[in-house]
């Protein structure tokens, strides 16, 4: 019987079996921002421990950065508890000898988006981050997931974690997306179809024809938001989109021959298997507050569920959403546009923004900001006009950083506002107390934006 | 017998499915550089309402269930953000164990390494329990972690699954960075052979931003 790609990670990285279901398992790689880490430096102070291999760490101070469009050298953490972690994270890192992109480095940027861009995400690898969104790895063929602040600990002092091997997930997407859908509207579209704890207690590998067709930024959205749908993992096999964009980043000619063996066997078998043809995805929006609760823009909010707990849940969200059943989505007003996050920041998502909405301009009604998910990523959209092309939009232009996927920074939504958002998360209070959040594509808030409410972007595409 | 064998407490209904990380513990809550200060972030905007005030009908803050020890909740409870914090904090609000149909999955393994127990049952048996914890006059619940069943003040027994490892971290509580470490050697001589086989995956960050800033 042949192996899964993820079983052929699992294997490759096992120091030691510790029971029946659990590995020591390696990690080449350990990611760690400003607020999931402090309790575990904490921690190895307390037992006078050392970081075992410190140059395998990346710090990155993400999460609570300000992201006001000053210049990069004069970034400063105004509010005062995150000035403080800000500053016991750099003191962490320079006591243990880990390189940090801290809030004035000009590479900073959201670390999901920082580590690929860099090169440090190469195929076959094991990345762990106290962070859930980690899972975005697998579309370089890297197995990524989040961890808590106690496996940080045990990683920094041991560089193995104690791991539940997970079950074997297989979704296959054949045939080619409509256009005017991307990688994001697919994954609403799977996590709508399968469920919020649909992957729970899986690593999902994708295959299949449009899976094959998407870039190697396009397989990140989708493997980042796979743990929206309760996955431990995603997985994509290395293929030339893979070489090419590792490639273009270290130098890899001595390794390829062998990263073609990181794939499922022809034999493997997997717990599960589901098929989805890409034909059937369109631009997709959620109109609740889990990410499973997603709709095609020309659909209507599902009537509600007899059973009690559903249907408890669902009327919950629409309350909270100021929405009702079987209401469309397509024309609903909005407040605010967020592009941004580890989801949906990297350059083909501001090319895709900027396609949109080059010489129109955002509705009078919305405040509409585009927050880069890295230095590098705006540097390279100010190089290629997509920054001014937003700028004479009316889209605020911002510094990278986490932002308002989680407004864990002063980017925060008022209560009752709506959003049209390219983030991960629309649960409530994620953009601020009170604020509705609705999960879409870059392209579909993009014409959002133009529109002042949320509007199919494949009616804007055909002015484009 | 550990303390922690069993445990006996009042029970407090959240039937909410997908009730996340960031509503057991929102943002606000999440600056600081130690554990302390997080019972007053937990749930906190099912608990407060927009000016901080107690929301009289949220089940934590009925008098029936002061000093709740138990959580039976609704599905996928804890998935979302892997924080830890939630964690903390409700163990600092008083709860040790969550009784629900499923788990996030970070949620799950962070609870583990605090001892704060989780139990899966059934959809129905949860509902049972639920329903009966609903009603101050029956919401004391008994869980008997060794011989896994959870027993209510009507006598009935629901037997749960809970595997060998989980098991012992709560009854026992592990040192687990202890206990890697004790196999450092194993460490050693893993990385070495891993590294020969798989030269790509050797990381070496601070060399690596050396070479592209040259």
């Amino acid at each position: 019987m042949g192996q899964t790609l993820y079983r052929k990670i699992v294997d490759s990285h096992t120091v030691f079996h510790v029971d029946d279901e659990h590995v020591a398992l390696y990690a080449d790689l350990h990611i760690m921002n400003e607020y999931t880490s402090p309790q575990a430096f904490a921690g190895l102070a307390q037992k006078n421990l050392p970081v075992r291999c410190p140059e395998k760490q990346m710090g990155v101070v993400d999460h609570v950065i300000p992201t006001h469009p000053v210049a990069v050298d004069k970034r400063t953490i105004m509010i005062g508890a995150a000035a403080q972690q800000a500053a016991n994270f750099t003191r962490n890192c320079a006591e243990h000898g880990i390189h940090l992109f801290d809030v004035r480095d000009h590479a900073q940027g959201i670390e999901h988006v920082v580590a690929p861009e860099i090169g440090l995400i190469r195929p076959g690898m094991v990345v762990l981050c106290g962070d859930s969104h980690t899972t975005t790895y697998g579309a370089l063929g890297a197995l990524g997931f989040g961890i808590g602040t106690s496996e940080v600990e045990h990683v920094l002092a041991t560089q193995t974690l104690v791991y539940r091997v997970a079950k074997d997930m297989r979704i296959v997407v054949d045939g080619a997306l409509p256009r005017g859908t991307t990688s994001k509207d697919l994954v609403l579209y799977i996590i709508a179809k399968i469920g919020a704890q649909g992957a729970r207690g899986y690593v999902v590998e994708y295959a299949g024809s449009a899976i094959d067709a998407l870039s190697a930024e396009a397989r990140m959205t989708l493997c980042n938001m796979t743990v929206e749908a309760g996955a431990r993992g995603a997985l994509i096999a290395p293929d030339e989109t893979t070489i090419r964009y590792v490639a273009e980043r270290i130098a890899t000619d001595a390794f390829v021959a062998q990263w073609k063996q990181f794939a499922s066997d022809a034999d493997a078998s997997f717990d599960i298997t589901h098929r989805f043809d890409a034909r059937d995805v369109a631009p997709f929006v959620t109109w609740g507050t889990s990410p499973d609760q997603a709709i095609a823009i020309d659909a209507r909010i599902p009537r509600l569920a007899d059973e009690p707990v559903a249907q408890r849940n669902a009327s919950k969200a629409l309350d909270y959403m100021g929405l009702d059943a079987n209401q469309a989505i397509d024309g609903l007003a909005i407040d605010h546009v967020f592009i941004g996050s580890c989801t949906n920041a990297r350059i083909e998502d501001l090319r895709a923004v900027a396609d949109i909405v080059r010489g129109r301009k955002v509705a009078p009604s919305v405040r509409a900001m585009v927050v880069p998910g890295s230095g590098m990523v705006r540097e390279q959209a100010e190089r290629e006009g997509i920054a001014s092309a937003l700028i004479e939009a009316g889209f605020e232009w911002r510094q990278p950083g986490c932002s308002m996927c989680l407004a864990m920074n002063d980017d925060i939504l008022q209560p009752g506002q709506r959003c049209a958002s390219t983030t991960n998360r629309n649960f409530e209070g994620r953009q601020g107390r009170g604020a509705r959040t609705h999960l879409m594509s870059p392209a579909m808030a993009a014409a959002a934006a133009l529109a002042g409410r949320i509007v199919d972007v494949r009616k804007e595409l055909e002015h484009v | 017998m550990s303390e922690h064998a069993t445990l006996t407490g009042i029970a407090a209904p959240l039937p909410l499915n997908n009730l996340d990380t960031d509503q057991i513990m929102p943002k606000q809550f999440l600056f600081g550089i130690d554990k302390s200060g997080l019972a007053r972030g937990v749930l906190y905007d099912l608990r407060f309402d927009a000016s901080g005030n107690a929301r009289k009908d949220f089940v934590l803050n009925r008098p029936d269930y002061a000093g709740a020890r138990i959580l039976i909740a609704g599905a996928n409870f804890g998935c979302g953000s892997s924080r830890e914090h939630a964690v903390w904090g409700l163990q600092q609000a008083g709860i040790d164990a969550v009784i629900a149909p499923s788990f996030g999955e970070i949620f799950y393994f962070n609870a583990q390494n605090n001892r704060l127990l989780l139990i899966a049952l059934d959809e129905a048996v949860v509902a049972a329990l639920s329903a009966l914890a609903s009603d101050a006059k029956t919401n004391q619940l008994t869980i008997d972690v060794a011989n896994q069943r959870v027993s209510t003040s009507d006598g009935t027994h629901y037997a749960f699954d809970l595997p060998q490892r989980p098991k012992r971290m709560f009854i026992e509580g592990l040192d687990m960075i202890g206990m890697t470490l004790a196999d450092s050697d194993a460490i050693r001589a893993f990385e070495a052979k891993h590294e020969a086989l798989h030269p790509w995956m050797k990381i070496d960050l601070p060399a690596l931003r050396n070479k592209q800033a040259a």
